[in-house]
């Protein structure tokens, strides 16, 4: 198998498979017991703390594990709402394709009469600073903006973004769940307030993240409890899987530049490849976009059963169409982008891992040439398109 | 555990009768792509018999298998009996589908359906 779907999850690191399984055996008290067995846990537990801070330029005490990224992101955004509305503010700032972790999140807040302004994120998925600037109220409470797409790759300058900010006064979260170990991240020099980061994004294990929050701002309880986390997220701490996540970010971060420059001839390769196919386009600016995230839209068929055909030939992959979501809309992602409704349901992501061979990038090129060529066969669409009965729009 | 079931996968890798019959007698066409799934009937009727029927689709794996199951299920019989046809003998015929795909064995009830109203008024003319 060709597993293409890293944006998804990713395979665990050898090292942190085996640091967790070595902890799950051997380390298995509980980090809050005052013996020093207990005392042993706490000890992994708060080097794990270290570890991670000092990876992402921030400090021990500014680091909260939690059960993953979406957990992150609503404790940030919770605890701008709540420490903004002691202040009468009342209105936050985001884009139109965070992650669902923050979007229903800020629905739940706009029912609690919390304005909310989506900022617009263009044909090429990249916000304007300036709009965020230009968007940013009296009342403004929180900018929460995503570091990197889940769906497209594009990737914001989350620099500018957090100065501005920083010089408004307003608090800026980013979701920075795609982006921790596979770009360079430094809260401090990016002006990041609070971010949000999930182990099973960069070769960790699942269910367990952290959400780095600034020394002084004070966060809300999600979870009521034990005093785990000092008082700010209770229940007995995965220690087995933050140690592993902290031994998975330490090996990412220091393959980054090693990655990179594997991932992005590759990537380009692919999507030079996948731009032959007539009436298809890349979703997302091509430059400013994660090394690993290649997102087309192929006009005259439907998504899942592309990647049906594609798992048939051994290719894991994602799409943004309805029919892979369950819903009847296709993936807001594309919609925020301006791709319309018949067009977006043709859509497929694929994520590449850094193991991947220049072989397997052919093998994906021409595998999804020959499915789609296959799927506009017998395409009622495709046929009306080709017939002139309709316009094409790619 | 499988999104489909292996009837469903087959006619989905496999479809039967896809294409165009181009003296069609009947066509029907339902969906739209705002949805996400199209389907598109030729039916060919002599005698009152479903002679022949070709599809096209645009759409998912169910809504491929669904076009696929039910052309196999009204070729060769009366046109009275094509008109039963219900999107739960469809369903069924595939081995169930997950409840949020049923609707794709409704479109294909709903493709016979509207292709059997086009040969009806085709032959009023
Ligand atoms: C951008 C983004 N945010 C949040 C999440 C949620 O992370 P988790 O699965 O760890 O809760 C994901 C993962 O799907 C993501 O891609
Ligand atoms: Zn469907």
């Amino acid at each position: 198998m060709i597993y293409a779907d890293n944006a998804a999850t990713t395979k665990m690191s050898e090292a942190a498979v085996n640091i967790m399984s070595s902890l799950i055996r051997d380390t298995y008290g509980n980090p809050s017991s005052l013996y020093s067995f207990g005392q042993k846990a706490k000890e992994v537990l708060e080097q794990a703390r270290e570890e991670i801070a000092g990876l992402i330029g921030a400090e021990p005490r500014e680091i909260i594990f939690t059960s993953g990224g979406s957990e992150a992101d609503n404790q940030a955004i919770i605890s701008a709402a709540r420490l903004g509305a002691k202040k009468g503010k009342k209105h936050i700032v985001s884009s139109a394709f965070e992650h669902h972790a923050v979007l229903h999140t800020l629905n739940k807040l706009s029912k609690e009469g919390f304005e909310i302004t989506l900022l617009d994120v263009h044909e090429n998925g990249i916000i304007k600073p300036e709009e965020v600037a230009s968007a940013i109220r009296e009342d403004t409470c929180l900018v929460t903006i995503m570091y990197a797409n889940n769906e497209i790759g594009t990737v914001q300058d989350i620099k500018s973004i957090g100065e501005i900010c920083r010089e408004k006064g307003v608090l800026f979260h980013t979701d920075a769940v795609q982006a921790v170990g596979h770009l360079k991240i430094n809260v401090k020099e990016q002006n990041i307030d609070m971010l949000s980061a999930s182990a099973h994004k960069f070769h960790g294990p699942k269910g367990v993240g952290f959400l780095y929050a600034r020394k002084g701002i004070l966060l809300t309880n999600l979870i009521e409890g034990g005093a785990q986390e000092k008082g700010r997220r209770a229940g007995t701490e995965n220690v087995p899987g933050i140690a592993a996540m902290a031994e998975a970010l330490k090996e990412a971060v220091a393959d980054i530049d090693k990655n990179t420059a594997r991932l992005i001839p590759v990537r380009d390769r692919i999507i030079a490849g996948l731009n032959e196919i007539p009436h298809s386009a890349l979703n997302g600016d091509a430059g400013s976009r994660l090394p690993s995230n290649i997102n087309f839209c192929f006009e005259g068929i439907e998504g899942e059963s592309l990647l049906l055909l594609l798992d048939d030939k051994g290719i894991a992959a994602s799409s943004g169409s309805a029919c892979t979501s369950g819903s009847l809309d296709p993936s807001h992602v594309l919609l925020a982008i301006g791709r319309v409704h018949d067009v977006a349901h043709g859509s497929l992501r694929l994520s590449i891992g850094e193991d991947i061979t220049d072989e397997e990038a052919d093998y994906i090129i021409n595998s999804v040439k020959e499915v789609v060529e296959y799927l506009r066969g017998f395409s009622p669409v495709w046929r009306d398109l080709v017939a002139g009965k309709t316009q094409f729009i790619l | 555990m499988a999104l489909y079931s292996e009837k469903v996968m087959d006619h989905f890798r496999n479809p039967r009768n896809v294409g165009v019959i181009e003296d069609a007698d009947g066509v029907g066409e339902v969906g739209n792509a705002k949805c996400g799934d199209i389907m598109k009937m030729y039916l060919k009727i002599e005698d009152g018999i479903v002679k022949d029927v070709k599809f096209e689709t645009f759409g998912c794996g169910s809504a491929i298998a669904s076009s696929s199951m039910a052309t196999e299920l009204i070729k060769g019989k009366p046109v009275e009996e094509a008109r039963q046809l219900t999107n739960q003998a469809v369903a069924e015929a595939l081995d169930g589908l997950p409840d949020y795909k049923m609707h794709c064995s409704v479109l294909a009830q709903e493709a016979i359906e509207a292709a059997l109203k086009d040969y009806e008024s085709k032959k009023e003319e």
